[in-house]
């Protein structure tokens, strides 16, 4: 709420700016590139919104007074969303980026309105000629955790706790049940949906629910740290998401996948200012170092660890990909042929999941 | 289902209740006196980053949970200010009251999000704890968790019970009769609006300080709300608050053991239930009449003007 008011006072000083500026006709310095950036949870997530609000830090340290960046946070998925993104717009931005999946069709309106404008969205699918999308291929670390938990555990039961049954992380399980089904059939994924993407206690009670029924490795796909808490506290491995979150669980951190927004956005704020900006569904991982493994917990045996970077070593050069036919869905029909890789814009929509998850997805 | 399932099942219900027992029992006092003072959410956060702050530099917990408690009534008192001394509208005080302690807790706790603290752990008395079903129910959890058993057997005295309870009653279904046989309106509100904060300082205290030892933005979400709903549920009635705090302790548990469990319930269904209660619940108490029926304090949420 800050934030809007502040950008509602930006407003402000801007239109004043606007007309001091046209009073005196007298400034010619280039006006620094206006970028905006919408985030659904607070910058001190310590998750998903702090490392999108990391990448904003970056475009300013890459270009110091040449931009001028404008954050909102905490912004609602839905009819709050496009006020927010409208008022950027309006507000003079020549390039937005909205880093939800809800925000897709808010932000796809707001696109129309302002063709002029540079809209780049995060993990959705539509586009239009002023709206790219842009997407890590967090499914790359998943499959490299999947593998690590399935090494690890004792219970053979991986805990996965999950946020909205929405394509991203319905990937993202089957990019994981997949890496089990190969390295270890034995462990089972039990998957508890929160249906929420940041509430510290209910991740870290869905962590505790798990535990209690003889979880030993928790995955998570919400933003809060509170589940590697958790484990720490009870003695079981976790894998951090989004950021690294070894501070909060020294023994339990197994690993993170740990998102760099950076890069991206450096490279797209680039190509507007030299006017050579298209929209395009960007799409990076491991390779263009928008996903990484910071760190692996040293008690996990060397072979595991060493297996582990060439997987990692393999998803970089493109030799493994978790993806990889033959993929059976639940009911047991090839879905994907053996020997042909599902593409990037079927993971997309990604509305099933594969053959070895016990439950269903929530309708 | 084994019976170590079922002794964390009960485990967890009451640790997951406590945050709601004692923020709605901080808010019935309030309401008693016929103040409603929806700023819950905005006092229990910034009770959770003044105590996680406090912990944090002076590794202390108690100091931890002392402080939450006073920025707690700090808070607390800026509504009281507004609402008593300026007649201003409770419900925009209330709702003003949560906007600000969301973004001054933000602002605050910026520089402390990521640090990880050692939480208060729970407690273990050999046997008694490893009781199966109710051991760690009864005799396994934090100090927190007894702290708020003594409270509610306070609480419970206090109105049923007690000289100054029988005052508060007075106070919250007509403060004018009240003022009008001696009784101090305007002292009973502002220590009732004093105890509220510093419950919901607690709680929030509780949170980040116990529940899941770390401060991130926003982190109550939304158990402020829940704990209002809840006081209402309850007919403002001690017991009830008790019942129904850890009945949703219980619902939110069950919703995700039943998960992990394998049971084909959808998730969405179960984790909409304790919101859409809220939302009736605030409908019926935005009506005058079945406010009335539901027993709530006759002048709650009017300002009171000593007539001279």
């Amino acid at each position: 709420m800050k934030r809007r008011q502040f950008s509602k006072l930006v407003t402000g000083l801007t239109a004043g700016v606007c007309m001091a500026a046209l009073s005196t006709l007298s400034v010619q310095a280039a006006e620094p590139l206006k970028v905006g950036f919408v985030y659904v949870g607070p910058i001190g997530d310590h998750g998903w919104s702090y490392q999108h609000d990391q990448g904003r830090l970056s475009v300013e340290a890459e270009f110091g007074d040449k931009v001028k960046t404008t954050y909102v946070e905490n912004v609602a998925e839905g009819a709050d969303a496009q006020r927010v993104i409208y008022n950027l717009a309006k507000t003079g931005h020549d390039l937005i980026f909205t880093t939800s999946f809800g925000f897709m069709n808010p932000t796809l309106k707001v696109a129309k309105q302002f063709p002029k404008v540079a809209f780049e969205h995060a993990t959705g699918y539509k586009m239009a000629k002023n709206m790219g999308t842009y997407i890590s291929t967090t499914f790359e670390g998943r499959y490299v955790a999947g593998y690590v938990a399935s090494q690890v555990t004792k219970s053979n039961k991986i805990g996965y706790i999950a946020s909205f049954p929405i394509p991203e992380v319905i990937r993202d399980i089957n990019a994981t049940q997949l890496a089990l089904s190969k390295y270890n059939p034995e462990a089972e994924l039990k998957i508890i949906w929160v249906n929420s993407w940041f509430d510290p206690g209910k991740e870290a009670d869905a962590a505790n629910a798990m535990m209690d029924q003889g979880v030993d490795v928790i995955l998570q796909h919400t933003d809060s740290p509170a589940a590697m808490q958790a484990a720490e506290r009870r003695g079981v491995y976790a894998v951090g998401q989004a950021s690294d979150m070894s501070s909060f669980g020294p023994n339990a951190h197994l690993m993170s996948v740990v998102d760099e927004w950076g890069p991206h956005y450096i490279n797209t704020v680039n190509s507007v200012m030299a006017g050579t900006w298209k929209p395009k569904a960007s799409v990076e991982g491991m390779k263009e170092g928008a996903i990484v493994i910071p760190s692996f917990n040293e008690s996990i045996p060397a072979n595991v660890v060493a297996k582990a970077k060439e997987l990692i070593a393999g998803l970089k050069d493109g030799s493994v990909y978790p993806f990889t036919g033959p993929i059976k869905n639940k009911a047991g029909e090839v879905i994907v042929p053996e020997g042909t890789r599902l593409a990037y814009d079927e993971l997309e929509k990604m509305s099933w999941y594969v053959e070895g998850i016990p439950s269903d997805i929530p309708k | 289902m084994d019976i170590d399932l079922i002794t964390n099942i009960l485990y967890a219900m009451i640790r997951t209740g406590t945050p709601l027992l004692i923020v709605a029992m901080g808010e019935l006092i309030c309401e008693k006196s016929g103040v409603l003072n929806l700023g819950q959410e905005g006092m229990m956060l910034m009770g959770a980053v003044v105590g996680f702050i406090v912990t944090l530099l002076s590794g202390s917990l108690l100091l931890g949970f002392l402080l939450a408690m006073v920025a707690g009534v700090l808070m607390s008192l800026i509504f009281g200010l507004i609402t008593m001394e300026l007649s201003a509208n409770q419900v925009a005080t209330g709702l003003a009251l949560t906007i600000f302690g969301t973004g001054l807790s933000a602002f605050v706790g910026s520089d402390f999000v990521g640090k990880p603290i050692a939480g208060l752990d729970p407690i273990h008395i050999p046997v008694l704890t490893d009781l199966p079903i109710i051991g760690r129910m009864l005799f396994g959890q934090d100090l927190v968790v007894y702290l708020s058993f003594l409270l509610f057997a306070a609480v419970y005295w206090f109105i049923n019970y007690s000289r100054p309870g029988l005052v508060l009653k007075a106070v919250g279904e007509n403060p004018h009769a009240a003022n009008a046989i001696g009784l101090p309106v305007m002292r009973t509100r502002y220590l009732a609006i004093i105890f509220g904060g510093a419950m919901a300082g607690l709680a929030g205290g509780y949170l980040s300080l116990a529940y899941t030892p770390l401060w991130a933005e926003n982190m109550t979400a939304g158990r402020g709300w829940i704990a209002l709903a809840l006081v209402v549920f309850a007919s403002w009635k001690v017991e009830r608050v008790l019942l129904g705090a850890w009945l949703f302790g219980l619902a939110s548990i069950l919703h995700l053991v039943f998960q992990g469990l394998g049971f084909s319930v959808s998730p969405n269904l179960l984790a909409m239930l304790p919101y859409l209660a809220t939302i009736v619940v605030l409908v019926i108490l935005s009506s005058n009449q079945s406010r009335s029926r539901l027993v709530a304090p006759m002048s709650l949420g009017n300002p009171f003007y000593a007539k001279s």
